[in-house]
């Protein structure tokens, strides 16, 4: 009994007497764990940098800049009357148009439901058109077709204008649409990836056994910071190479600026997951606030079309959300070669938000 | 809410210290108050030598080390992983190896704290909270719904670190636990310490060494029972009486002549040694494990 006592000491002894150094530094030990659970969660990785391109893809696809489409014309009349068949091949010789010849009543369902943009009744000698003023391809196709027309009739021209045909870069729908994309997306990793992680932490009370330890509370935060640093260099590049290979897209402005700018709205939208994640314990709870904070921004701030569409009353309000700052800030730089000094409103704009969110959280965070 | 009202203990250096009582009894709130977590509404705490300042507590904090009873540690993550962030914390302490054997984890150094079973994930924790080589241990509850066999792997490490020279300051609602493990122990009831001395020395303020129970066919008159020779105490609970008796070879004879003589027969009869659960009931009237 003695001797087994002995023994335990003896072992006991052994493990508590070494004290080999080792080099652990609490934010790059934080910062790996942090780097590490996200790379695991398998959904979390789809979702950060698998969404976005296949949004990309889908978006630049569906509004992806092809030749005009033919102008759609009816013919009110019946094929085998004279004046139809002329005006039929009139408006043939356009390459810009295609004619059908309808029944009045077919006619006017074709232009009620949108098949056609217009309706040509021949009468003797001259045309009615009949179309709806408020319908911009109508009201192209008007001029079209008058003009086709007209000169079928012998209308010459009265100066030959030359013609310089151009597609601005920068001015596609993708173009727009990818800056936006990473906006968008930088908002969305950095709310869930702090807000998440920091509230299933403290519901699984791992924030107050990190209380219990020596471990400085900014190493904590900072370590989110650092990891958010190496996912958005990966999450914007993503999407940006993607565009680049599938669409063509270009960055104009210089590429500092470009990561300079991610940078500045990856920290401020981790600034507000920090504070949306102060203090909820569920992950229920905070995810409410989350829908609450990003729902305005996804619908306001000119992802998918231009802020500039709302009400110039809500205006204020709209610019002076980060996420239409951060994205009118990144199109200024992608799509228009701005510099960031040019940029100084939405930057200030951000980095006021950055710094309040995260004073007030700071202030009010709460370790269980 | 006062969970916890006027406690009066004292750890010594080198001792393994139980606070031993049901659920609710306020176990977690004494010891997370003494960890510095929660903050008292009045009281002083004294810890090392030092006290719980609200502010730069980093130095305290490096002597302690600490098991919460609800922590459940990052499931992606590896044994290893764990400890090292852990270990990156203190300044001083043990290497992650060795910890990790200290806890036999070895086999499962690599492993997923998810994919670990309850009693590797509750030495994992114990491993966090030994990887400072701490001056003074926290374990709150430590070995809840563990199997036997994990339960017995925790206390050979609790064991060892006590063997090395370390305090412990341990909570449980086992008495086997507690008797095994602690030099003394507090038993706590609705925040109150109710009886504090070494688990021999509780069990000896029953004045028996003895407990009979038993339940009989028909309900006795309890006067006469509590008359009976070296019986100390009589308590009963639902249709089982219990005797607290200083001689059995005394006490069971009159015992059976008395139920024949109220008529009566008998339907079960146990005796065991004391244990600090019948303290804990001679006490409260209650079990330990009733909640």
């Amino acid at each position: 009994m003695d001797e087994a006592k002995q023994t335990l000491i003896h072992e006991a002894k052994d493990w508590r007497g070494s004290d080999k150094p080792q080099s652990l530094h609490p934010l790059v030990e934080l910062t790996a764990t942090r780097v590490r659970e996200f790379l695991r969660e398998r959904e979390a990785v789809f979702w950060v940098f698998v969404f976005p391109v296949l949004m990309t893809f889908a978006l630049g696809i569906a509004f992806r800049n092809t030749a005009p489409d033919k102008t759609l014309v009816a013919i009110e009349g019946t094929a085998s009357d004279a004046k139809v068949s002329a005006t039929a091949n009139m408006l043939s010789r356009s390459p810009d148009i295609t004619a059908t010849v309808l029944s009045p009543n077919d006619a006017a369902q074709a232009l009620r439901s949108g098949k056609v943009s217009i309706v040509v009744r021949p009468e003797n000698d001259t045309f009615a058109y009949r179309f709806d003023p408020t319908r911009p391809e109508s009201r192209t196709a008007r001029l079209l077709v008058d003009d086709v027309l007209q000169r079928g009739k012998g209308r010459a021209d009265v100066v030959n204008a030359g013609e310089e045909k151009v597609t601005e870069p920068g001015a596609r729908y993708v173009d727009f649409l990818v800056p936006g994309l990473i906006g968008m997306n930088l908002m969305g990793s950095g709310l869930w990836g702090l807000g998440f992680t920091v509230v299933i932490a403290r519901s699984r009370k791992i924030l107050k056994r990190f209380a219990a330890t020596p471990m400085r509370r900014s190493h904590y935060l900072l370590s989110f910071m650092l990891s958010r640093l190496v996912f958005l260099v990966l999450e914007v590049a993503a999407v940006i190479v993607f565009a680049w290979l599938v669409f063509g897209f270009t960055v104009r402005g210089s590429w500092l600026s470009v990561a300079l700018m991610t940078m500045l709205g990856g920290f401020t939208f981790s600034g507000i997951g920090l504070l949306v994640a102060a203090r909820p314990t569920t992950i229920e709870g905070v995810s409410g606030l989350m829908n609450f904070i990003m729902l305005p921004m996804w619908l306001l701030s000119g992802t998918f079309f231009s802020s500039e569409r709302f009400p110039h009353i809500l205006q204020p309000f709209i610019q002076a959300l980060p996420l239409t700052a951060l994205n009118n800030a990144l199109r200024a730089l992608m799509n228009e070669g701005a510099s960031l000094s040019s940029n100084w409103v939405p930057i200030a704009i951000l980095l006021a938000w950055c710094v309040a969110s995260f004073v007030v959280a700071l202030k009010i965070f709460r370790w269980q | 809410m006062t969970a916890v009202d006027g406690l009066d203990l004292e750890v010594f250096t080198g001792e393994c210290f139980g606070l031993l009582g049901p659920n609710g009894a306020g176990k977690t709130t004494t010891v997370e108050i003494l960890e510095g977590l929660t903050p008292s509404n009045a009281g002083t705490v004294e810890l090392l030598g030092q006290h719980w300042t609200n502010g730069d507590d980093r130095a305290l904090r490096e002597r302690i080390g600490v098991q919460l009873q609800e922590t459940q540690l990052a499931e992606k993550v590896t044994v290893a992983e764990t400890v090292r962030l852990f270990r990156s914390f203190y300044q001083r302490g043990h290497n992650v190896d060795e910890v990790i054997r200290t806890v036999a984890l070895e086999e499962k150094r690599n492993a997923r704290v998810g994919k670990l079973s309850g009693g590797q994930k509750q030495r994992l924790a114990v491993a966090c909270a030994l990887v400072s080589d701490p001056e003074l241990l926290f374990l709150d509850e430590p070995t809840t719904g563990l199997d036997p066999q994990a339960r017995l792997s925790l206390w050979d490490i609790v064991e060892r670190f006590r063997a090395g020279g370390g305090t412990i300051l341990l909570t449980t609602h086992y008495m086997e636990e507690a008797t095994r493990l602690c030099d003394r122990v507090a038993i706590m009831d609705h925040g109150k310490v109710i009886a504090l001395g070494t688990p021999a020395e509780l069990i000896e303020s029953l004045g028996a060494d003895q407990i009979i129970e038993f339940s009989v066919t028909q309900e006795l008159a309890e006067d006469p029972l509590q008359q009976l020779p070296a019986v100390n105490h009589l308590h009963k609970r639902d249709e089982v009486y219990a005797l607290t008796v200083s001689e059995i070879a005394v006490a069971l004879p009159a015992l059976l002549a008395e139920i024949k003589r109220q008529h009566s027969e008998l339907v079960t009869l146990t005796t065991h040694q004391a244990t600090l659960e019948d303290v804990f009931v001679s006490l409260t009237g209650r079990m330990l494990r009733d909640g």
